[in-house]
């Protein structure tokens, strides 16, 4: 009872969110920069519930989630601009979404295989390189397709010896440009609430129960015949899917997609961790809070100009305190606790 | 516990809420008419910040000499500059900030890959965008965006020519980034122009910005394939440490650059005496003797401390060609941004401007400049013109 409730708050949460945003948008009272983060602020949210899904339930540690991002960005952004001109935008986002997320989950059954049947912070290892590598090899990547069929070459567009009418739609590091503009605040937030839906349906299921007992005592859980390996398998597969369902909004919303470090790297996997870990471990709703506010916090602080590095990071540290520390929770619980307000009394 | 968790997450929310509030309030309708509002946009943090800092100065100094001399037609401008750190999403929303500021015309972005994805942006609101140093193909393929620097085509195709008509090497060795738009874009249109040329290309090796400090490998493959031209369309850092490498292992060909070169003199901790005899083909020179680059040279450096760069040179050009075009048609800061983006794109086509970058520039309806390339050659330390 207690816990549907807690989920449809959250729920609440994003559809009075998408409300009030949308109608401030329609209407011409959001500013066009804010117009702009609206989407970015949709797909951080989603990366962030599919990481959260991976480090709080499953309690694995992965930092190269934007790896299986970076896969459903490529994928999707492959797949609509070459069938741009043949299929129309609806059902070819759609299908564009179902292989990005299809590829994301691919690439996570395969890291899982080895991976997961390892107790420890292998996953942490493979993943970090997952991330690193993938960037790698899709900068690599030269693809044309012309009438002949799909060109493929590792080394140069030159390679690729395609008829003077080829379109060249993966160039190396310039990556994919010119895919369709897809993504819309309406559809980031769809996707955000399916894969809350996913998740949240997921934890307070009997596999989501059997996933949490596996994190809080491995051996117990075993012992109580428990298929370890499967359901980490399974919590990972659908995080990493997730992560791709985020690639695609990406993909489609900025035309220049290149497999860069500041999108796909390490520090762009750490700072989603940032928001996990900020909004709380295992905490759905606070990783949607967290993505949505600290993305927008340097954007808003833009006015302070080179500033706005240092207070983010301020900020950061004043969050993590708040939050996490002994004796800050202590204050919070001798003062606030004062304070009963009356929809809290459900839960003392 | 849930408790003071449920708190914190309805205290986030009413932050975030209230956020987006404050967010809202900036919305301006670019009202004022009397001047002109011009916005840039480039990497002024991180790892790039060299040349977005450089291009945004440039372009805050043409402003300010404008301004000084009485403005645009008797117009003042106004100017603003957003980082984009480098990164297309942030790009956008820089050009989305400028545009709440009520941005008219914007000199931008100041890298490819941001310049790209906002000209997608300016091309739905159809504002003119000028990007002083965007040099990939894309960033001018719609019909308002316009740039100032070379292509990177542009580029590949005169080295390849330039190298070809000098006769300067038989066997031609490359090393360029194939993580980077800039130099594998300049090494791919070499490569291509190179077939049929009375040179040969005899190794193309690659490196990443990942493992830039080690180039033995690549020097040692083009120095066993007998390269007596090693060229480099890449930036100066890396440069810098393959002169430094192909010296410690004695191999000494002619290293010719493009303009990404430019400033490897400038590197700390370089000995330039290793840059002897590098060619490069650049726009700008920052020791020319010609009034125009001396007194920029001078200015700019009394107003920000250093040298400036071809960057600089690009993006104090492309202010003065609007200032140009603005005259040509006569726009006046009142007109809307998209009745002001058809007069600016059909004054492009017929105003001849004269700059740091080029005596002589002129613009096609597709948005590249036509100039000419200028090689020259370091000797004694300093730039010197190759011809």
């Amino acid at each position: 009872m207690n816990k549907t409730k807690d989920n449809l708050i959250t729920y609440g949460i994003v559809i009075v969110a998408y409300i009030i945003l949308q109608t401030l948008a329609v209407t011409g009272i959001l500013s066009s920069h804010m117009k702009g983060l609206l989407v970015p602020m949709t797909y951080y949210a989603v990366i962030a519930v599919a990481l959260n899904l991976c480090v709080g339930i499953l309690g694995e540690l992965s930092i190269g989630h934007c790896g299986f991002m970076c896969i459903g960005a490529f994928t999707s952004a492959f797949f609509s601009k070459l069938t741009e001109a043949s299929i129309p935008a609806a059902p070819r986002f759609i299908l564009a979404f179902i292989i990005g997320i299809a590829f994301a989950a691919l690439f996570g059954f395969l890291i899982g295989i080895p991976v997961l049947r390892l107790k420890g912070d292998y996953l942490a290892i493979v993943t970090l390189a997952f991330g690193e590598i993938i960037k790698n090899v899709i900068n690599a990547f030269y693809i044309g397709v012309d009438k002949n069929g799909v060109h493929f070459s590792l080394k140069n567009a030159m390679e690729l010896n395609m008829e003077p009418d080829g379109q060249l739609i993966v160039n190396g590091a310039m990556g994919i440009t010119g895919t369709p503009h897809n993504s819309s605040f309406t559809v980031g937030i769809i996707v955000l609430l399916l894969s809350l839906f996913v998740v949240l349906n997921l934890i307070n299921s009997r596999d989501g129960r059997a996933i949490m007992a596996v994190r809080d005592n491995y051996i117990a859980a075993e012992a109580t015949g428990i298929n370890v390996t499967g359901y980490k398998m399974m919590a990972f597969v659908i995080s990493a899917a997730i992560a791709g369902a985020a690639g695609v909004l990406f993909s489609h919303n900025i035309t220049t997609l290149t497999a860069s470090s500041q999108y796909f790297g390490f520090n762009a996997s750490i700072m989603i961790l940032v928001y996990v870990v900020l909004g709380g471990i295992g905490n759905i709703r606070g990783s949607v809070i967290a993505a949505c506010v600290l993305y927008l916090l340097p954007e808003l602080l833009r006015g302070l100009n080179t500033y706005r590095m240092l207070i983010y990071s301020i900020v950061l540290i004043v969050m993590m305190i708040y939050t996490w520390s002994p004796k800050v929770l202590e204050w919070r619980k001798r003062t606030l606790g004062k304070i009963n307000l009356p929809w809290k009394k459900a839960n003392i | 516990m849930k408790k003071f968790n449920e708190l914190v997450s309805l205290a986030a929310a009413t932050v975030m809420a209230v956020s987006m509030i404050a967010g809202c309030g900036a919305a301006s309708d670019g009202g004022s008419s009397d001047t002109f509002k011009i916005g840039a946009i480039g990497p002024l943090t991180g790892g790039a910040a060299a040349y977005g800092n450089a291009v945004c100065n440039a372009a805050e100094l043409a402003v300010e000499e404008i301004n000084a001399a009485g403005g645009i037609n008797g117009y003042k401008v106004e100017y603003k500059k957003e980082d984009d750190e480098l990164n297309a999403e942030k790009s956008v929303n820089a050009y989305n900030t400028l545009k709440d500021w009520g941005m008219k015309i914007l000199v931008g972005s100041t890298t490819s890959a941001c310049s790209i994805a906002v000209s997608e942006n300016t091309k739905a609101d159809n504002m003119f965008q000028l990007t002083p140093s965007g040099s990939a193909e894309d960033c001018v393929k719609y019909d308002n965006a316009f740039r100032v620097c070379f292509s990177d085509p542009n580029q590949g195709i005169a080295s390849a020519q330039y190298i070809s008509d000098n006769n300067l090497a038989t066997k031609v060795g490359i090393i360029y980034d194939s993580s980077d738009v800039y130099s594998s874009g300049i090494y791919q249109k070499f490569t291509e122009e190179a077939a049929g040329k009375n040179f040969e290309i005899v190794s193309a090796e690659a490196f990443t910005q990942d493992n830039n400090t080690d180039f033995s490998v690549q020097l040692q493959k083009a120095k066993d394939a007998g390269a007596d031209l090693v060229f480099l369309p890449i930036y100066y850092k890396d440069a810098s440490l393959i002169l430094t490498q192909a010296n410690t292992m004695g191999y000494a060909p002619i290293f010719f650059g493009v303009d990404g070169l430019d400033g490897i003199l400038t590197v700390e901790n370089f000995d330039t005496s290793l840059a002897e005899g590098v060619m490069l083909l650049t726009p700008f020179a920052a020791d020319a003797t010609d009034d125009l680059t001396v007194n920029f040279v001078k200015n700019y450096q009394e107003k920000y401390g250093e040298i400036p760069n071809q960057f600089a040179a690009d993006a104090y050009d492309a202010v003065y060609i609007i200032k140009q075009a603005i005259e040509a048609k006569n726009v006046t800061p009142d007109m809307s941004t998209s009745d002001i983006c058809e007069a600016l794109k059909s004054a492009m086509t017929e105003i001849e401007a004269s700059g740091l970058t080029s005596a002589k520039m002129t613009w096609e309806a597709n948005g590249e400049p036509n100039k000419e390339p200028k090689a020259v050659v370091i000797k004694n330390g300093a730039y010197v013109s190759a011809q």
